[in-house]
């Protein structure tokens, strides 16, 4: 199955109800598919005037206590910056998938990881965080748009999967969950109607004193901290005893990994370190699996935009290199073995 | 007989009121102010008032209470 | 004696914190009043817009959305797809309305969305202090346009309701004024159809209010009364422009 089709088939057996987009290039399956099998499951899909709208429609469905879900690449969620602080300011919980394109501006619609900071570090104004996944099959799509939907519940906040051209055109074999039956209760908070038997809720991201609108970004740094603590995930390869350890996310980490097979091939001494989850940022995990290494790689389709991520987790005590390509060009292994040569990876 | 009241903490002294009243009894009381500083409306001749509830419905703080 | 006119239970017993004989409180009844008739407020979710009722949310007494600026028309889409059974309203101003949220508003006015769009026109930005809004009048001074508004250089106002009423989706648009009694009897009536009309699964609903602004419009209460009849009437000529369940056409 195509990897933009596997994504929205997995939100609808997680119990997204509602899907809201607009058209984009290279997420437009993903959509298709939505209008395709929404409505015939019982939920709603709707194209939205822009991307700004899609993810208000977001914000009003996610309100009421539904699942809900936008889909869009890189331009496109620039535009729905703004709703996605708004998202986070209202602790609404909701899922948003970037299918990343190559930028700035309108850039390019080959597969590109350049949208890494905004992602991790600034989705739109304000002190909050999303919580980001960045899958590296079309069945870690799958799986990880489930855990999306949970997590994004039970922290009361966005989620976001960070894809890429690459994975959402590819096609691979997949297998679904179940349809989830149970859904997560959120009648203490959502605006559904009161029906006379409460008081009224209100959404709302407005605080005009100070101490007040603090209060609530240190409430939410309380639950960033709980996150922090339990919610990384990464995955380590051949890191044991590697003298250089590549680190990758996302569909780069298929290319690093037939390098360093490659390298091992070759007799040399390299591992793969590939984070799952972007933020919160695995660090415990990247210190373990480069215990051993005496100089990291950093292999991204962007500029090096994760390098300082894994100095920071790293606390700068091991050199980190970077190769990269950009503007949609997806790198080789050959390329990378070049690296991982140049660096002197040896046996 | 009728009789309008005006929840004096919630009124802002707009003047609306006094403008719709057809009988022309209500007026801002310049030698009150409640606890926000406002001059706030009263009626000055309860006996005339008809109860026809245009105060009320001219005014921008809902604190006109009508009965009769 | 019984009373006859008093606070509708919808409206949170709370002070309002709008200027004196700033008419938004007016409407705000209105709503509440409606909302009460129908007996609908646990049925009922209100969004606010970004503007001076930004802050309405503390005054219903149904469940309240604060929607980012311009976007409320999206946001309560996105709550009445998802929950076709409920009364949705928008409660907007002009900056909000028909200038940031204009694609929101005709979007959702084309789709027939089946929701209740309050929209306050006082022909300037209040919260912010007193600027041009896309419905200030050529001439009209503010903040931003301190020698009067010049088509030349501004462009001309909007006029929502007769531009909504061209669309299909538009099942009512209706356009009133709190100035007097009797036009505050007409804009609860207009209300109250809105709602009907969504009850009646209609389409999309918008009943324009042309309200004040004495602080900005730097008027006592009753001047800017007057200055609501004599410029923005003729500007504005109240009415209705469209009302498909009227028998009229579309």
């Amino acid at each position: 199955m195509k990897g933009n089709e596997a994504l929205a088939e997995a939100a609808m057996r997680a119990g997204c109800k509602c899907f809201f987009g607009y058209p984009i290039t290279p997420q437009t399956e993903l959509a298709a598919y939505m209008a395709k099998r929404m409505q015939k499951n019982g939920g709603v899909f709707l194209q939205a005037e822009s991307e700004i709208a899609a993810i208000n429609m977001v914000l009003g469905a996610a309100s009421t206590g539904v699942r809900a879900m936008t889909s869009s690449s890189s331009p496109g969620i620039s535009l729905k910056s703004e709703g996605i602080s708004y998202l986070a300011g209202s602790d609404l919980p909701c899922v948003i998938i970037n299918v990343e394109r190559g930028g700035p501006g309108l850039g390019g619609i080959q597969p590109s990881q350049a949208d890494y900071w905004q992602a991790t570090k600034g989705l739109g104004h304000g002190d909050f965080h999303l919580l980001v996944y960045a899958p590296a099959s079309v069945q870690e799509m799958v799986d990880m748009v489930v855990k999306a939907f949970d997590k994004a519940d039970e922290y009361r906040m966005p989620a976001l999967i960070l894809a890429d051209g690459l994975l959402g055109q590819m096609m691979e074999p997949v297998a679904f969950p179940e349809i989830k039956a149970e859904m997560p209760d959120k009648s203490s908070w959502a605006t559904n109607g009161h029906k006379n038997k409460r008081e009224h809720h209100i959404i709302n991201s407005l605080y005009l004193t100070p101490d007040e609108l603090e209060k609530t970004v240190l409430d939410r740094y309380e639950r960033y901290a709980v996150i922090k603590e339990n919610e990384t995930d990464a995955e380590t390869y051949l890191t044991e005893d590697a003298d250089i350890v590549v680190c990758a996310f996302g569909a780069t980490a298929r290319v690093v990994k037939s390098a360093v097979n490659d390298a091992r091939d070759q007799g040399i001494k390299v591992g793969m370190f590939r984070p799952k989850t972007l933020w919160p940022y695995p660090n415990k995990e990247i210190k373990k699996a480069c215990e051993n290494a005496s100089k990291v790689l950093s292999v991204e389709m962007n500029m090096g935009q994760m390098v300082d991520d894994i100095k920071l987790a790293l606390n700068c005590e091991k050199p980190v290199e970077f190769f990269g390509r950009t503007g949609g060009v997806i790198p080789t292994p050959a390329e990378v073995l070049a690296k991982i040569k140049a660096m002197g990876g040896n046996n | 007989m009728a009789k309008m009241t005006v929840r004096a903490e919630r009124c802002k002294g707009c003047g609306l009121c006094a403008n719709a009243c057809p009988k022309k009894i209500i007026e801002i009381n310049k030698e009150k102010r409640n606890k926000a500083g406002y001059f706030t409306a009263e009626c000055v001749d309860e006996n005339a008032c008809i109860g026809c509830a245009m105060c009320a419905m001219m005014c921008p703080d809902c604190c006109i209470t009508v009965e009769k | 004696m019984a009373v006859v006119f008093e606070r509708p239970k919808a409206l949170c017993d709370v002070p309002l914190h709008y200027c004196p004989g700033c008419t938004h409180g007016i409407v705000h009844r209105l709503v509440a009043e409606v909302i009460d008739e129908m007996g609908i407020e646990g049925d009922t979710i209100g969004i606010c817009p970004v503007g001076c009722s930004v802050m309405a949310y503390n005054y219903f007494n149904c469940d309240m959305i604060e929607a980012p600026h311009g976007r409320a028309p999206a946001v309560a889409t996105g709550v009445k797809r998802t929950n076709p059974d409920k009364f949705v309203f928008t409660y907007q101003g002009d900056g909000d309305l028909a200038a940031i949220g204009t694609a929101e508003t005709v979007h959702a006015a084309t789709r027939g969305e089946n929701i209740v769009v309050i929209f306050i026109n006082n022909t300037i930005y209040g919260m912010t202090g007193g600027q041009m809004a896309p419905t200030t009048i050529p001439g009209q001074v503010t903040q931003t346009t301190p020698y009067g508004r010049d088509p030349e250089l501004a462009g001309y106002p909007v006029r929502v309701c007769e531009m909504l009423s061209t669309l299909t989706g538009t099942a009512l648009a209706q356009r009133v004024a709190v100035d007097s009694v009797p036009h505050i009897r007409e804009t609860k009536a207009a209300i109250k159809k809105a709602f009907e009309n969504q009850r009646d699964k209609k389409g999309f609903s918008i009943v324009e209010v042309l309200s004040t602004c004495p602080t900005n419009w730097g008027m006592t209460p009753l001047k800017a009364l007057e200055r609501l009849r004599e410029e923005m009437i003729p500007y504005y000529p109240l009415g209705v422009y469209k009302d498909s369940t009227a028998g009229g056409k579309d």
